[in-house]
């Protein structure tokens, strides 16, 4: 498809931008305002389209992605410069193209071709709109979007006749952004091939103006006159030659292109006068200057346009000028030398794995010096202890590459709450909290399904119609609040809504007949758990997720999964809270290690409160099997390990035994072991990897000794002494 | 990753596929070389039991470095003799990307065996269910019962993979 370098290399890369643009074109559409659309928003969708347009046509095979984009291109360009005005109704069609053009890029990525019917569909779609553009600027661009398809194939066609359409235009234009602060650059492109060239000038011509250009051999020289500094063209030449191919530097024109542009000053600056806005001037001549293919008429055209638009334009009090700042914010993000860098997972992942490693090694280390005489080896355990400083400071700035902001996951939810409210005909605000707060990279993967799920139920069945919501006393809109914050070593997210909370009734009765054995005495929080139970969901009828299968249950599975825990609380007329509680690293724990009979068990240090040998004055039978630890006022449920593992040879004197005092969110209980060993930092190792999840045990760890040690999962264990312990004293 | 033994004069032949033969109870079994990843001393030791489990998974151990669950089939098939001696074998196994050891009585070959030495399992009188068997190997005068070792051990009598994920 593309001559000499093999660009496949390259696919990825603009596929992971594409989706990067296009997420961000979704964004701004959701946040415009129709009636007063920001030009910032509008001019930042219109760059989003350009450059996946642009980069599609680099590459020669992607031609559905570069027509449809060249085509909404120019819907965005129209509306920018007020030719057309912004409807709801086409935000919804921007928002529909978007989908259409991830498939595009998903089709792409498999190496298949985008559906033609779609294609052809959301292209007349496009065009239609266009038609309704005022003055011969639409059509222009209608041609336009021909020629350049053409162009961005590779074909010979009509950039010259696109430069010729733009020198006249560039006179006014240069005119015009020659008031505001330019400079003239020249911009030497040495071996370049033709697809390359076209592909420059087109960029030039967004850039700034391009006022003559002079083709010989391979050497292309473009003179621009431009806002935009040397570097920063210099930056985006890169993405198509070696630096050793460009040169850029401050030059005039030769010859007399600059005197002519006195005369278009002065017509420039009778429309200036009129409009009183120069950005539709400078918009409108500029973008002439990128259709290719319009021919020098439409340039007076887009005169006439843009001061009829003008009073209907947006009160652009931002000239060229400031767009340009905020295009060159734009673009040195995706220049090649930027302050971000694209890594692959696997590489991370690999990094993590070898510092886990490394913390084994360490504790290995730990445990042989310790049969070492201190005062004769006290060089060696400084060395091990500052080891350990130096692991521990490793590991937590590798766990920290893999953390990314919730917001990741937050912003895909205005247009999920946005589409589901509409459905139902419900009013509903979002707000989000903590969308800083961090989370490593694989659980905001896997939790976004989840939270979808919880979302779309808080929209279904939390918050209640507008009709029904005033005659309960409350705002016709309803709130759904997403956050999300960091605690201890976990994070928590919540889904909250100020709805009709959870119906007791209708649960209970459902409960009931589903033979769980539940009364009416049976407190909420316990009942709420049996929303989790498979087969319960009531009337969930939220089909567009149906076909994945998705109930609480399977929410329910996906968080534990992740080591987390999901806990639902209600006020009947209020609304529901749902928290999800998850870990906020998965690879490296601190951990206090137990000694059950011949065992070694290891309880994550966060939990654990303190430890203390009871009397037996402390300790109260209340059943037969289950008794309680009186500590300071407070009476603790005792759970025995030795009894919940089944470890023979353990210490049944509780006495004799050690009781750790473990926090589980916020109940408390008591654990009985032998003794305990010491704390240090275990390397968590996956169950699930080669066998399955064992109840009551997270994980899995190597200890010092290579040997294997079971992680206790204390929030299965508090959970545990809540169905067998009704209320405490 | 394999250590397994070349039989040059068979490997030439076209269609033939490699087993593993490990012995339970006097009984020899053959399983796909393929599936196999490498083969250990069984060392009680090393394993950590883990709590209300059946009494077949003897518990985890440590891989180099990976969590892998060691299953003896002799407990699990109810065969007379569990004795844990020198010669007692783990096999560990790679199916599906899960790693997980079987505990054998020991290991003899790695045979080479043609479609023609193979003949169709009998419905009756072997520890497995026929549904894991994939044929009887006869081979000189040794009777190999060659298993379905991917359909066994990713079943849900095995109680090794949650089925909600097979």
């Amino acid at each position: 498809m593309s001559t000499g370098v093999d660009l496949s290399q390259f696919y990825d890369m603009f596929f992971d931008e594409a989706e990067e643009l296009l997420a961000d074109m979704e964004q701004i559409l959701l946040g415009v305002d129709v009636d007063q659309p920001d030009i910032d928003d509008l001019n930042a969708i219109f760059r989003a389209a350009h450059s996946i347009k642009g980069g599609a046509g680099t590459f020669g095979c992607f031609e559905h992605l570069a027509t449809t984009t060249h085509i909404l291109e120019n819907v965005l360009d129209a509306i920018r410069k007020g030719e057309l005005t912004l409807r709801q109704d086409m935000i919804d069609v921007f928002l529909d193209t978007k989908d259409v053009l991830s498939d595009q890029l998903a089709a792409y990525r498999e190496g298949a071709e985008p559906d033609q019917e779609v294609y052809e569909s959301t292209c007349q779609v496009l065009r239609t709109m266009l038609e309704q553009a005022d003055g011969g600027q639409a059509q222009g661009a209608a041609q336009a979007v021909e020629a350049t398809v053409t162009a961005s194939e590779g074909e010979s066609a009509d950039s010259p006749a696109g430069n010729d359409g733009s020198g006249s235009s560039d006179r006014i234009a240069s005119a015009v952004s020659g008031t505001s602060g330019t400079q003239v650059l020249r911009v030497t492109l040495k071996d370049l091939k033709p697809d390359d060239a076209r592909a420059l000038e087109a960029e030039m011509a967004i850039m700034g103006t391009v006022l003559h250009k002079q083709h010989q051999d391979n050497t292309l020289s473009l003179w621009v006159d431009t806002t935009e500094s040397a570097d920063d063209i210099a930056a985006v030449c890169c993405f198509i030659v070696n630096a050793d191919q460009l040169d850029v530097r401050a030059e005039p024109v030769p010859g007399g292109t600059k005197p002519a542009s006195s005369q278009p000053a002065e017509a420039a600056g009778e429309t200036q006068g009129e409009s009183g806005a120069a950005a539709p001037e400078a918009g409108a001549s500029q973008t002439a200057a990128d259709s290719a293919g319009a021919p020098a008429p439409s340039a007076t055209d887009s005169q006439l346009a843009a001061a009829a638009a003008a009073d209907t334009a947006v009160p652009a009090a931002k000239p060229a000028n400031a767009t340009r700042p905020a295009r060159k914010a734009a673009k040195k993000t995706s220049a090649p030398v930027s302050s971000t860098l694209r890594v692959g997972v696997e590489k991370v992942d690999q990094i993590i794995n070898l510092v886990g490693e490394l913390v084994i090694t360490q504790a290995m280390l730990v445990e042989t010096a310790q049969s070492l005489d201190p005062v004769l080896h006290d060089r060696l355990i400084n060395g091990i202890e500052q080891f350990e400083r130096n692991a521990r400071d490793l590991q937590e700035a590798v766990m920290s590459i893999r953390m990314m902001p919730m917001d990741y996951v937050f912003s895909r939810f205005p247009r999920v709450v946005r589409e589901s409210a509409a459905a139902m005909n419900k009013q509903i605000r979002l707000v989000t909290h903590g969308q800083a707060t961090e989370l490593d990279k694989s659980l905001i993967e896997r939790i976004i399904d989840p939270l979808t799920h919880l979302v779309r139920n808080s929209i279904d069945h939390g918050i209640e119609l507008p009709e029904d919501r005033i005659k309960a006393g409350k705002e016709p809109e309803g709130v759904l609040t997403l956050s999300a914050q960091h605690s201890g070593g976990h994070i928590i997210i919540e889904v909250a809504d100020d709805g009709a909370g959870l119906n007791r009734e209708r649960i209970l009765a459902k409960a009931i007949s589903s033979g769980f054995p539940v009364n009416e005495n049976t407190p909420d929080d316990e009942l709420w758990q049996l929303i989790f139970a498979p087969g319960f969901s009531t009337a969930d009828k939220v089909t567009a997720i149906s076909g994945r299968g998705v109930g609480m249950d399977v929410v329910r599975r996906n968080i534990q999964g992740m080591g987390g825990h999901i806990h639902l609380s209600s006020t009947k007329g209020k609304g529901t809270i749902t928290r999800i509680i998850l870990p906020l690293t998965l690879a490296i724990l601190d951990g206090m290690s137990v000694r059950v009979g011949e065992e070694t068990f290891i309880l994550p240090l966060s939990n654990v409160m303190e430890s203390m040998q009871p009397t037996a004055d402390q300790i109260k039978q209340i059943s037969e099997t289950e008794r309680v630890l009186y500590v300071r006022g407070e009476y603790l449920p005792l759970v025995t390990l030795h009894e919940i593992f089944d470890v023979g040879g353990a210490e049944t004197d509780v006495t004799r035994a050690i009781t750790v005092i473990l926090k589980a969110e916020e109940a408390r209980f008591a654990l009985q072991v032998d003794h305990l060993v010491g704390q240090h930092q275990v390397v968590v190792k996956n169950l699930e990897a080669n066998y399955r999840k064992i109840p009551g045990i997270s994980a899995a760890t190597i200890l010092g000794d290579g040997s294997v040690a079971l992680i206790v999962d204390v929030f299965a264990l508090m959970r545990m002494t809540q169905t067998h312990v009704g209320a405490m004293v | 990753m394999q250590n397994h033994l070349e039989n040059d004069h068979e490997k030439s032949e076209a269609g033939g596929q490699e087993y593993l033969v490990f012995t339970l109870a006097s009984q020899e079994y053959g399983i796909d070389i393929l599936k196999v990843q490498e083969i250990r001393g069984y060392d009680g030791q090393t394993v950590t039991r883990i709590a209300n489990v059946p009494s077949f998974i003897k518990g985890v151990t440590n891989l180099r470095g990976v969590i892998v669950p060691i299953v003896d089939m002799r407990i699990k098939f109810n065969l007379d003799s569990v004795e844990y001696t020198n010669e007692t074998v783990v096999v560990i196994l790679n199916i599906k990307s899960r790693v997980v050891g079987i505990v054998v009585d020991g290991v003899s070959d790695v045979l080479m065996l043609q479609p023609s030495q193979i003949s169709a399992a009998p419905s009756f009188g072997t520890a497995f269910s026929t549904e894991y068997l994939t044929g009887i190997g006869t081979l000189d005068d040794r009777m190999l019962i060659l298993v379905d070792i991917e359909k066994l051990m990713t079943s849900e009598e095995m109680q090794l993979v949650e089925q909600a994920m097979v």
